[in-house]
């Protein structure tokens, strides 16, 4: 990892709002630049994508991006950011996605020209290699229509670029239901990262071609889903804890690659990102209860500069179309944390600790994303001379907080839970950091049949 | 039961595979699901016998326990790759007719969507209550799905969507099948599904979690 020292270090400066390289946008947002700003997730009710629904797909984007920033607008919002993660069908015929950013784009143009409410679109095209099983990470030809996307998508307006790139899934699907953290370390820290070198070069080329912005990856389909598994109580809270942490290894590459952050909302490995890099975040908790349910509400605003919803359908609620009614939970919680920004750090900090104190022992999920723990967290994860020894170091350290909470009675787990902790220590402490001993060491007990080294340059 | 039997029910319940198996710690150095199918039809034992007595009760109590949070998937599929190791036993019987399946259970994550973790979860379950099953994968056409229940006549059909742009993708695969097998039973689930939506598109029955539909089949099959 090319991080060798915090960029904060201090519990106190982790703060949501603030983030020690902004992001200037064309319209004028300065994310982390002092003020926090919603970002919404919005996506269509239950409809196909085809030729004859194409006009209704594309009304209801215009209905969303109109009735959201009609209500940032009337809530006196300084500014908003309209998530467009893309569905299949919008990125495997891209002139879909295309047409549907430049549809919102004139929207948001107009109401910043009009009234001056500052607003961009983050594009996220999804990850098509992951319709190939085993997937096609460097040869596909799906990467064409995906990066015609990034490109003509970024010019016509989607000025924030970013994606949940898929690099390691088809080991992970199945390490994540077995709890098999070796697995997830091979999926991640080995595939991940390697992928994530790939798409981000990439991803970077096109917004400095473009003078666009490279946003940021979560690790939706690795840490997100380990969390809505262990909210469903299929997999344990501690296990996904250590998902999230190790995430963070693989998430940070896009940064090494060239990204500047917003970080996309559903990498609940922000806070850490933001700690080692400086980079201004986005994270989603309780207004994310639309798409899955999360033991996150709170704390995951703690040092946040975007507040976002993950996905909220354009459907009718009794008070209007839900996007209209999410954009103004966000505009609420973030006009708090804005308030409290300004009356001083005193405020803030009052404010951050409350956020933080209403979840942090209810969840390990929650401990770890105290800012607290993230400092000391994201020391460990710097801690290495390679991707595997950064994750170890993060996630060992991440246990000993999970055991002293216990052992100090501020946290309770159930038997079950904690049964899994030496079980975890075990595994990982076994785990050798020299990347091609590990490949080694994982090869014999996994279905070599599901991935292709060469695809990762391996 | 015999003790064999007991045993046998046990290893499957705790999800020890075979002699070698690491898993589960208390049960380590002794004979698994595998050794102990062995020898209950070396002891001649009936298969049916094995199957009924031992195999799908110790998997309905697993189920139980996954059920009342009591135990995580892991655990679950280790269960399941036990029976897995017994029923590799029992095969030959299933062929020469010595036992018969509850039926077959044709599943798939339907065209577009490649969610597949709740579709998973779905098979394991209704596998170990004694089905067979067919998993068709994810982003699977109408035409897989006729083409399998051609192929095996008779069977029970599960699908799953997590998207709302997917959930038409079902709709019009459940038309497509029911026009060829207008009698066929069809069974619906997925994050976004709902009765109502379920009526809506003619499936027979939509269940928020695997159980559901494990108890539907097992009403089917009685
Ligand atoms: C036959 O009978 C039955 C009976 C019961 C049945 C049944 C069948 N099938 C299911 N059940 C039931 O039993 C299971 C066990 O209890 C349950 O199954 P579930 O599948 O519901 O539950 C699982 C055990 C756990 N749940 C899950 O696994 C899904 C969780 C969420 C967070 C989710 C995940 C994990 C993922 N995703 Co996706 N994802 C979301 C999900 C949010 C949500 N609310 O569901 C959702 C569904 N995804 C969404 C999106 C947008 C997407 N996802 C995508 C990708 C992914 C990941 C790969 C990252 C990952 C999937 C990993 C995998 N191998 O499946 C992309 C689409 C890919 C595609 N074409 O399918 C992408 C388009 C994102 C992108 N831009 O790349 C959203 C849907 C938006 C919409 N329009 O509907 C979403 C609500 C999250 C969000 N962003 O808000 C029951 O429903």
């Amino acid at each position: 990892m090319k991080y060798k020292k915090l960029v904060i270090d201090n519990p106190q400066d982790l703060l949501f709002g603030l983030a020690p390289k902004p992001v200037k946008t064309p319209r004028g947002l300065e994310i982390g630049g002092g003020q926090v700003y919603s970002e919404l997730n919005f996506t269509l009710p239950t409809m196909s994508i085809n030729e004859n629904t194409i006009k209704e797909v594309n009304r209801h984007y215009a209905e969303i991006a109109e009735g959201a920033l009609q209500r940032a607008l009337d809530l006196e919002s300084k500014g908003v950011v309209l998530e467009f993660e893309t569905l299949l069908e919008m990125t495997k015929t891209p002139q879909i996605g295309i047409d549907i950013v430049k549809i919102m784009n004139d929207i948001c143009e107009k109401y910043y020209q009009k009234h001056g409410l500052a607003c961009e679109i983050r594009l996220t095209p999804n990850d098509l290699r992951e319709f190939e099983r085993p997937a096609l990470q460097r040869t596909s030809k799906l990467l064409e229509p995906m990066f015609e996307l990034f490109d003509k998508g970024s010019l016509a307006g989607g000025d924030l670029l970013s994606i949940e790139s898929t690099g390691g899934k088809e080991v992970s699907d199945s390490a994540l239901m077995m709890c098999d953290i070796k697995g997830m370390f091979f999926a991640m820290i080995v595939l991940g990262v390697r992928d994530m070198q790939f798409i981000w070069k990439k991803i970077v080329e096109v917004a400095e071609k473009n003078g666009k912005i490279a946003g940021g990856d979560s690790a939706c389909g690795f840490a997100n889903t380990a969390m809505v598994l262990a909210e469903k109580k299929f997999i344990p809270r501690v296990f996904a804890t250590m998902v999230r942490v190790i995430s963070v290894v693989r998430s940070i590459v896009a940064v090494e690659e060239g990204a500047i952050g917003p970080e996309k909302d559903c990498g609940y490995e922000g806070p850490f990102l933001k700690a080692i890099t400086g980079i201004p975040i986005s994270m989603e908790g309780k207004t994310a209860a639309c798409a899955h349910l999360s033991p996150i509400g709170n704390i995951a605003s703690a040092c946040t500069d975007l507040w976002s919803n993950e996905s909220v359908q354009n459907i009718k609620l009794l008070s209007g179309m839900a996007p209209t009614a999410y954009m103004e939970q966000l505009e609420y919680d973030v006009r708090l944390m804005n308030v409290a920004l300004r009356e001083g750090k005193a405020s803030a900090s009052l404010l951050k600790r409350l956020l933080e104190q209403s979840d942090i022992y209810t969840d390990p999920q929650a401990l770890v994303l105290s800012t607290e723990n993230v400092i000391r967290i994201s020391k460990k994860l710097i801690q290495g001379d390679t991707y595997i020894e950064n994750a170890k170091n993060g996630a060992l350290e991440a246990l000993d907080i999970i055991e002293e909470a216990l052992a100090s009675g501020q946290m309770k787990l159930p038997e079950m839970e904690t049964a899994y902790l030496p079980l975890l220590r075990a595994d990982i402490e076994s785990i050798p950091a020299n990347e091609s001993e590990f490949v080694e060491m994982m090869l014999p007990v996994l279905d070599q049949s599901h991935f292709i080294l060469s695809e990762y340059g391996l | 039961m015999s003790d064999l039997l007991l045993k046998l029910a046990e290893a499957v319940e705790f999800g020890k595979v075979d002699k070698n198996a690491p898993y589960p710690p208390q049960l380590k150095g002794q004979d698994g699901a595998s050794e102990l199918t062995q020898q209950a039809l070396e002891e001649g034992a009936l298969p049916s016998a094995i199957l009924q007595d031992a195999l799908i009760p110790a998997m309905d109590k697993v189920g139980q326990k996954f059920s009342e949070n009591k135990i995580f998937v892991p655990q679950m599929l280790l269960a399941a790759k036990a029976m897995g190791a017994a029923m590799f036993h029992l095969k030959p019987f299933f062929q020469s007719g010595d036992i018969k399946s509850k039926g077959t259970f044709i599943m798939g994550t339907v065209k577009g969507d490649l969610h597949d973790i709740g579709k998973n979860l779905v098979t394991m379950m209704i596998e170990g209550s004694g089905w067979t099953v067919i998993d068709l994968g994810v982003d699977v056409p109408s035409t897989k799905f006729i083409e399998t229940i051609k192929a095996n006549p008779g069977a029970v059909v599960g699908m799953s969507a997590l998207l709302t742009t997917t959930m038409t993708s079902m709709q019009d695969i459940v038309a497509d099948v029911r026009k060829e097998f207008p009698d066929i039973k069809i069974i619906i689930g997925g994050a976004p599904i709902t009765h109502d939506f379920c009526k809506q598109i003619h499936a027979d029955f939509y269940s928020p979690d695997p159980q559901g539909a494990v108890k539907y089949l097992k009403e089917l099959a009685a």
